[in-house]
C-alpha cells in the first residue's frame, strides 16, 4: 500500500470561520481555524497543544462534521470509506457519525442523571439503529464496558453514584459502542486528579493498540501529551506553528512558542526557581490578528522581517514541521546564536 | 510567634444524606513571610479548610468542639472561629487576611468598575482619603503588571482577559496590605504560559509585602515553583507535611509517593504511567483506620483499616501519617 492510502484524515489549507457581529451594521469573520494542512497516519494518536482559544476545539470539531468548514479540504479514508468531509449529509453523514466519535472534558456534565449507565452507553446503537434486538445491545454494551474495565453491575446504576475516573470511563464506553475507526479526545483528562488521570490515559493508549483506533488528543497539558501522543502539533491562532514526532519535539522543539510552551511547564524541583523563560503578554483575539509572523509581539526574537512577512511552513524528511523565519539560527549553540541574533 | 495556627479542625457539613465530614482533625502553623502548599486531589478539603480561616463556610457547616483557629496580629489574636458580628469579620475578610480565588469573576461584582470595588475595599479596611485610595489602586494595578492601568482602572471584569482579570483580582486582595493571603487554585484554570506569569508574579509579591501564603492547588509543579513547605491532604485528613524539597525529593506517604509517580515526566518519556490504584471513597464512605487503606498497596492488614495512624518524624522537619513509619529517622 502506498503512504498516502495510510493516512486517515488528510486536511488541506482547512479554514473554519465564525460569523460575529463587530457593530450595529458590521459584520466579520473570527478565523478560528486559518490554513490547517496535516496528514494523521491510520492508528497514530495525534496530539495538538496550544492555549486556551489558539483554535484545537474548533480543529477537532471540523474534522467531525459538528462546525461548517468554511474553505481547504479535509478528507477520512479508513480503507473501507473515504468521506470528503464539509460536503457530508443523509446516508454518508450518518455513516462517518458512526466511525468518528468525540470524548469530552467533563465527565460530570457529559452524562444524563436520568439514565443507567446501560442505557447510557447503549443510547448511540438506538439511535443510529445499528442493533436489531435488545440481547444484541446488551450484547455489545457488557462487551464495550469490559473493554473500558467498567463493571457490569455498575450497568443498572446511575452515573451520580461514580467518581471522576469512572464517569469518564463510561463516557468513552459510550463513544466506543458504534466502533469508531477515529475518536477526537477533547481535554479528555483535564478534570480528573492526577492519582486516576493515568489510568484513562492507559484506557486510551490500550483502545489504539488493541483496536487499531486513531485518536485526535487534545490537550493543553504538555507532560501529558508528551507520555501518550506519537505525533504532535502546535497550534497558535488558527494555525500550526510546528509538527513532529514526539520525540524530537520535546528534545528539539525549533518553534520560538513551543520552546516557550515547555518552559513554562513548573517544574518538580524546587531549585529551578526563577529559570522558567516567562513569555511575555497574551494570545490576541482571533479577529485582531498580528500582522507577519502572528506571534511576533510575545516573540523574543522578532525581526522587522517577522513583523512584515509570515513565514512559509518548512517540513524535513523526518516530518518535522516548523514555520518562524528563524528557527534555523535559534537551533545553533547560544554563542553561535548570539552573534547571528536578528535585529530587534 | 506564628503568624497563624490552626488547631484540630474538624469541619462536618450537615446535608439530606447525612454529615459528611470534609476536615478531619487538621493541625498547621503559617509563620509570617512564609508559603504553605496545600496539595491533594478534588474533595480533600483544600477549599473547606481555607473557607474556615476567614469563616465563609455554607451556613451548613459544622465546627467541631476542640477546632482552634488563631491569627496572631500586630495588635492581638483573633479567635476566628469565635467571630460571630459582621463588624468583627471585617478585621478579616478583606482586611488582615485576603483570599483570592480560582474563578476571578467571583470576587468582583460584575455592574461595578475594577477601580470602585478596589476603592471601596480600601475605604472599608484603611483609612485612605477616596483619592489616596484611587491613587494606590492604579498603583497595585500597574505592580501586578497590568499596563494603561489607569484605563483598566474605569473598565468592568468582564472586559478583561482570564489573565488580567487575575492580576487585578491579585491587584485587589493585596492593597490592603494582608498579613495572610490565601490563595485557592489561583492559576487552575490559566494556561501554563499564564500560569508562568502569575507564578513569577507571587514570588515577587512575597518579597516585597512580606505577608504569610497558603497557596492551594492540585499541581505539585506550582508548589515545588512557589512553596516554602507543603501538606497534603486526602480525604480531609492531612497526611504528610514538611519543607517542600524534603516531601517532593523523600516523599515519605504513600499517597503522596503515589501522586508522585502518577505525574507524567518529561525527562522520561519511556516511564510507563502509573494511576493510583482504585477510585476517591465517597465522603459519605470514609474508610475506617487510615484514610488511604482502600488505595493504599502497602496497607498492613489490621492496623491500617482499624486504626487511625499517628504523626511521625520523618525528618527534621518532615512529619508524616501512617503506620509504615517508624519514626526512626536520624537527624
Ligand atoms: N461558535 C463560535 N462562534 C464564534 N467564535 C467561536 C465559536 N467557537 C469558537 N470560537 C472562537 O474560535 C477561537 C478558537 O476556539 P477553540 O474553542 O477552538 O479554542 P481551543 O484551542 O479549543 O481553546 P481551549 O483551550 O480554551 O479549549 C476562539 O477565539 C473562540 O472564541
Ligand atoms: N456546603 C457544603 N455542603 C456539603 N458538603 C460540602 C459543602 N462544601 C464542601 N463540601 C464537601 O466537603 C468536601 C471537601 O471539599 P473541598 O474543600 O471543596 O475540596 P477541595 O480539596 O477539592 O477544595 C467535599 O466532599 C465536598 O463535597
Ligand atoms: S517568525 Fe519571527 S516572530 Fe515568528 S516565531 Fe519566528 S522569530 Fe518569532
Ligand atoms: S497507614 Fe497503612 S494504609 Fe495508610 S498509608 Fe500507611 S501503609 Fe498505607
Ligand atoms: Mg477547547
Ligand atoms: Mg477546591
Amino acid at each position: 500500500m502506498s503512504p498516502i492510502s495510510q493516512t486517515l484524515i488528510s486536511t488541506r489549507d482547512l479554514q473554519v470561520g465564525f460569523p460575529i457581529r463587530k457593530g450595529p451594521f458590521q459584520k466579520d469573520i473570527l478565523k478560528a481555524v486559518d490554513g490547517i494542512s496535516i496528514d494523521i497516519p491510520r492508528g497514530a494518536f495525534f496530539g495538538v497543544v496550544g492555549e486556551s482559544g489558539s483554535g484545537k476545539t474548533t480543529l477537532g470539531r471540523a474534522l467531525l462534521q459538528a462546525v461548517p468548514v468554511t474553505g481547504g479540504s479535509a478528507t477520512y479514508d479508513d480503507g473501507a470509506q473515504r468521506f470528503d468531509l464539509g460536503t457530508l449529509s443523509g446516508a454518508a453523514l450518518k455513516d462517518y457519525r458512526r466511525r468518528a466519535q468525540l470524548i469530552f472534558q467533563d465527565p460530570y456534565a457529559a452524562l444524563s442523571p436520568r439514565m443507567t449507565v446501560r442505557d447510557i452507553i447503549a443510547e448511540p446503537l438506538e439511535v443510529m439503529g445499528l442493533t436489531k434486538t435488545r440481547e444484541e445491545t446488551d450484547a455489545r454494551v457488557r462487551e464495550v464496558a469490559a473493554t473500558c474495565r467498567l463493571n457490569l453491575e455498575h450497568l443498572r446504576r446511575f452515573p451520580h453514584a461514580f467518581s471522576g475516573g469512572q464517569r469518564q470511563r463510561i463516557s468513552i464506553a459510550r463513544a466506543l459502542v458504534c466502533g469508531p475507526r477515529f475518536v477526537v479526545a477533547d481535554e479528555a483528562v483535564a478534570a480528573l486528579d492526577v492519582s486516576i488521570q493515568a489510568d484513562i490515559l492507559n484506557l486510551l493508549k490500550s483502545l489504539q493498540r488493541e483496536l487499531g483506533i486513531t485518536f485526535l488528543f487534545i490537550s493543553h497539558d504538555l507532560s501529558v501529551v508528551a507520555h501518550t501522543c506519537d505525533h504532535v502539533a502546535v497550534m497558535y491562532l488558527g494555525r500550526i506553528v510546528e509538527s513532529a514526532p514526539t520525540r524530537a519535539l520535546f528534545h528539539a522543539p525549533r518553534h520560538p512558542y513551543t520552546q516557550a510552551l515547555f518552559s513554562a511547564i513548573p517544574s518538580l524541583d524546587p531549585d529551578d526557581r526563577g529559570r522558567a523563560q516567562v513569555l511575555k503578554g497574551e494570545i490576541p483575539s482571533p479577529t485582531n490578528q498580528p500582522s507577519g509572523c502572528t506571534f511576533h509581539p510575545r516573540c523574543a526574537f522578532a525581526s522587522d522581517l517577522c513583523k512584515r512577512a509570515a513565514p512559509e511552513a518548512e517540513k524535513d524528511a523526518s516530518g518535522h514541521m516548523v514555520s518562524c523565519h528563524h528557527w534555523q539560527d535559534l537551533m545553533r549553540t547560544p554563542a553561535e546564536a548570539s552573534t547571528a541574533a536578528p535585529a530587534q | 510567634m506564628s503568624l497563624l495556627s490552626v488547631e484540630n479542625l474538624t469541619l462536618q457539613f450537615n446535608t439530606d444524606e447525612g454529615l459528611i465530614t470534609a476536615v478531619d482533625d487538621v493541625s498547621f502553623t503559617l509563620e509570617r513571610g512564609e508559603v504553605m502548599g496545600l496539595v491533594g486531589e478534588s474533595g480533600s478539603g483544600k477549599s473547606v479548610t481555607a473557607k474556615a480561616l476567614m469563616m465563609l463556610n455554607a451556613s451548613n457547616a459544622v465546627y467541631g468542639g476542640d477546632s482552634r483557629i488563631t491569627l496572631h496580629l500586630d495588635d492581638g489574636d483573633v479567635d476566628v472561629l469565635a467571630l460571630r458580628r459582621a463588624r468583627d469579620m471585617r478585621v478579616v475578610r478583606g482586611g488582615a487576611v485576603s483570599m483570592i480565588f480560582q474563578e476571578p469573576m467571583a470576587s468582583f461584582a460584575p455592574a461595578l468598575t475594577i477601580g470602585s470595588q478596589m476603592v471601596e475595599q480600601l475605604q472599608v479596611h484603611t483609612d485612605l482619603s477616596k483619592a489616596q485610595a484611587r491613587e494606590l489602586s492604579v498603583e497595585m494595578l500597574n505592580r501586578v503588571g497590568i499596563s494603561d492601568a489607569s484605563t483598566r482602572f474605569n473598565q468592568y471584569a468582564f472586559e478583561l482577559s482570564g489573565g488580567m482579570r487575575q492580576r487585578a483580582m491579585i491587584a485587589m486582595a493585596l492593597s490592603t496590605k494582608p498579613r495572610l493571603l490565601i490563595a485557592d487554585e489561583p492559576t487552575t484554570a490559566l494556561d501554563v504560559t499564564i500560569q508562568a506569569q502569575v507564578i513569577q508574579l507571587m514570588q515577587e509579591l512575597v518579597k516585597d509585602f512580606g505577608m504569610g501564603i497558603i497557596f492551594i492547588t492540585h499541581d505539585l509543579g506550582v508548589v515545588a515553583q512557589t512553596a516554602d513547605k507543603v501538606s497534603v491532604m486526602y480525604l480531609g485528613r492531612m497526611v504528610e507535611t514538611g519543607p517542600v524539597r524534603e516531601v517532593l525529593r523523600n516523599p515519605a506517604h504513600p499517597y503522596t509517593q503515589g501522586l508522585l509517580d502518577a505525574l507524567p515526566k518529561l525527562d522520561d518519556l519511556d516511564a510507563p504511567l502509573k494511576p493510583v490504584p482504585g477510585d476517591i471513597p465517597s465522603p459519605l464512605e470514609r474508610p475506617s483506620g487510615c484514610v488511604f487503606h482502600t488505595r493504599c498497596d502497602r496497607a498492613l492488614f489490621d492496623i491500617c483499616t482499624a486504626t487511625v495512624p499517628d504523626w511521625s518524624r520523618a525528618g527534621r522537619a518532615h512529619r508524616v501519617a501512617c503506620h509504615l513509619n517508624t519514626g526512626d529517622y536520624c537527624a
